[in-house]
């Protein structure tokens, strides 16, 4: 009996490895609409829809995995996964660790939210997420920077009071401050940052580059990307020419 | 989970309540306590294994042998848990792929690369092919084996003294009796010296339990990750939408630890007792004078 299951364990994975190349998504789960984990207790969002769209158009047989924001640059570099789809933005910093495929979003804008709309954000504590071009940003302006680890506890700060405002990608703060009932408003002028969302991979994995551009671009060509970002961030959102 | 479920957003009040406390995402968290009292379950006796096994080196007469047990329970004490934590899970996973990238490669290159670590599809651990739970309980037997290694080597030194607090004119009897030193260890030292070690190993099972939460750190999807996850505020995006509640679910963990701490602590209270009988210890003379129980 053992032997038999043995055999057929052996089997089963004899038989994956002909199957198409298995890539191992990796996101972060905490940061909607892009990216969470929900209710069900699955990756869900923006980037799952997309990165689902992409792999089959690609023909890669594509498993999520969620990893911490802080670590989720080291744990691509030394193998856990093969991409990172978590909103992140594509920077010259970031692009001297890791390549990035084209963007599958416009920049887009990234906005201060706050208790009042003249909250001071040009010299008061402004939480951001740790490591985010929004994070960069704030530390090189007058502000004083608070730093999180997930996006969730910036918007939490500034709820409780320990930081005036907090600085994040636009689409993410809309939802908490259009369902706050008025608590959290739009403050100061938007700020556009970065060069739109990439797909990040290992600088070594050019194969895979190429193929996700090329996904990407299909999606571009056909309009089904635009389509995408409408309905996962509304009709104001800014969406390929 | 149940089919007055299916449309959260129209529920309200208690019947809400239920269906949130049961979706799928809480199930995970319900389970994640279940990994949590694993890891106690499997690492408490290997690392009494390791502690064993360092505290008979570091006593050994052969002087290798002795090197080795002083200098593991001198480094792994002497280096910050948390430090030993980060670099244990991933210098492992690291040696791991190397030696198989080594057997099972075509042309194996150095996998250290730049700032990159990579080794062919056939060398991964777990391979990207394998099922999900299998990367899952690949991360957690590497957590296990930091959490042996490093509470092994304070298990060592609290056996180490243990066995040296056993009373010297108690082995001399057993020798004078023609034991051989094996037997004394054996019949007479070991048995005797659990007395001695069980304060220092009680505390090192509570530090145990409250150190479980630095699975969390290793990437592990234990009750702390859930907690943070399920109490931040929830918007439409989400089958059941509420403002922060991180405070409830840290507040559930709270209690939790408080549980589990208090149990271990009555156990151990009876343990201590029930060893404490017929030993040469303050502890066995109270029981001796408050007579026959």
């Amino acid at each position: 009996m053992k032997k038999l299951i043995l055999a057929a364990a052996a089997l089963a994975l004899t038989a994956g490895m002909g199957m198409a190349q298995t890539i191992r998504m990796g996101t972060e789960g905490a940061y909607p609409p892009y990216n969470f984990i929900n209710d069900a207790g699955e990756v869900d969002g923006f980037e799952r829809e997309l990165g689902d769209e992409l792999c089959k158009r690609a023909k890669l047989d594509c498993t999520w995995v969620t990893n911490d924001w802080d670590s989720i640059i080291p744990n691509l570099v030394s193998g856990n996964y093969d991409t990172i789809m978590a909103g992140m933005s594509i920077t010259p910093e970031r692009e001297q660790v890791i390549a990035f495929s084209q963007n599958y979003t416009p920049p887009a804008d990234s906005a201060y939210a706050a208790l009042s709309a003249d909250a001071d954000i040009e010299a008061g504590v402004i939480a951001a997420q740790t490591g985010t071009i929004q994070a960069a940003h704030v530390a090189e302006t007058g502000a004083t920077l608070l730093e999180f680890a997930t996006g969730d506890e910036t918007i939490a700060a500034v709820k409780n009071g320990e930081a005036d405002a907090v600085f994040a990608d636009k689409d993410f703060l809309a939802p908490s401050v259009a369902e706050s009932n008025g608590e959290l408003v739009w403050a100061g002028e938007a700020v556009a940052l970065g060069g739109g969302i990439g797909i990040g991979m290992r600088q070594s994995d050019t194969d895979l580059k190429k193929t996700f551009d090329t996904a990407i671009q299909s999606m571009k060509d056909d309009g089904s990307l635009n389509e995408m970002i409408v309905k996962w961030f509304g009709e104001d959102a800014k969406v390929f020419e | 989970m149940f089919a007055q479920c299916a449309d959260p957003k129209a529920l309200e009040g208690l019947s809400w309540l239920m269906c949130y406390l049961t979706s799928g995402k809480h199930l995970l968290f319900y389970a994640s306590f279940g990994t949590v009292l694993l890891l106690l379950a499997v690492t408490a006796p290997l690392a009494l294994l390791f502690g064993f096994g360092g505290a008979m080196a570091s006593r050994s007469r052969i002087a290798p042998l002795r090197w080795f047990g002083k200098i593991y329970t001198a480094m792994v004490r002497g280096v910050p848990d948390i430090i030993f934590f980060l670099f244990v899970p991933i210098a492992l996973d690291q040696g791991i792929e190397f030696l198989r990238s080594r057997a099972l490669c075509d042309n194996p290159v150095s996998p250290w690369q730049g700032n990159e670590f990579n080794v062919c599809a056939a060398a991964k651990m777990p391979l990207s092919t394998s099922p999900e739970w299998v990367h899952e309980g690949y991360g957690f037997t590497l957590a296990v084996v930091a959490f042996s290694v490093v509470f092994g080597a304070f298990a060592a030194n609290v056996l180490y003294g243990a066995m040296n607090a056993v009373p010297r004119a108690q082995l001399e009897t057993a020798e004078a009796y023609g034991m051989s030193q094996r037997q004394v260890n054996r019949r007479v030292l070991i048995p005797q010296m659990w007395t001695y070690a069980l304060p220092g190993l009680s505390n090192l099972w509570m530090i145990l339990i409250k150190a479980t939460p630095l699975l969390f750190l290793l990437g592990i999807q234990d009750i702390v990750y859930w907690a943070r996850d399920l109490g931040g505020a929830k918007t439409q995006a989400f089958s059941y939408p509420h403002p922060d509640w991180r405070l409830y679910y840290f507040l559930a963990i709270l209690v939790f630890y408080l549980l589990m701490t208090w149990v271990s602590e009555r156990v151990l209270a009876r343990l201590t007792r029930r060893l404490s009988a017929g030993q040469a210890t303050m502890g066995g003379e109270a029981l001796r004078q408050a007579g026959p129980a």
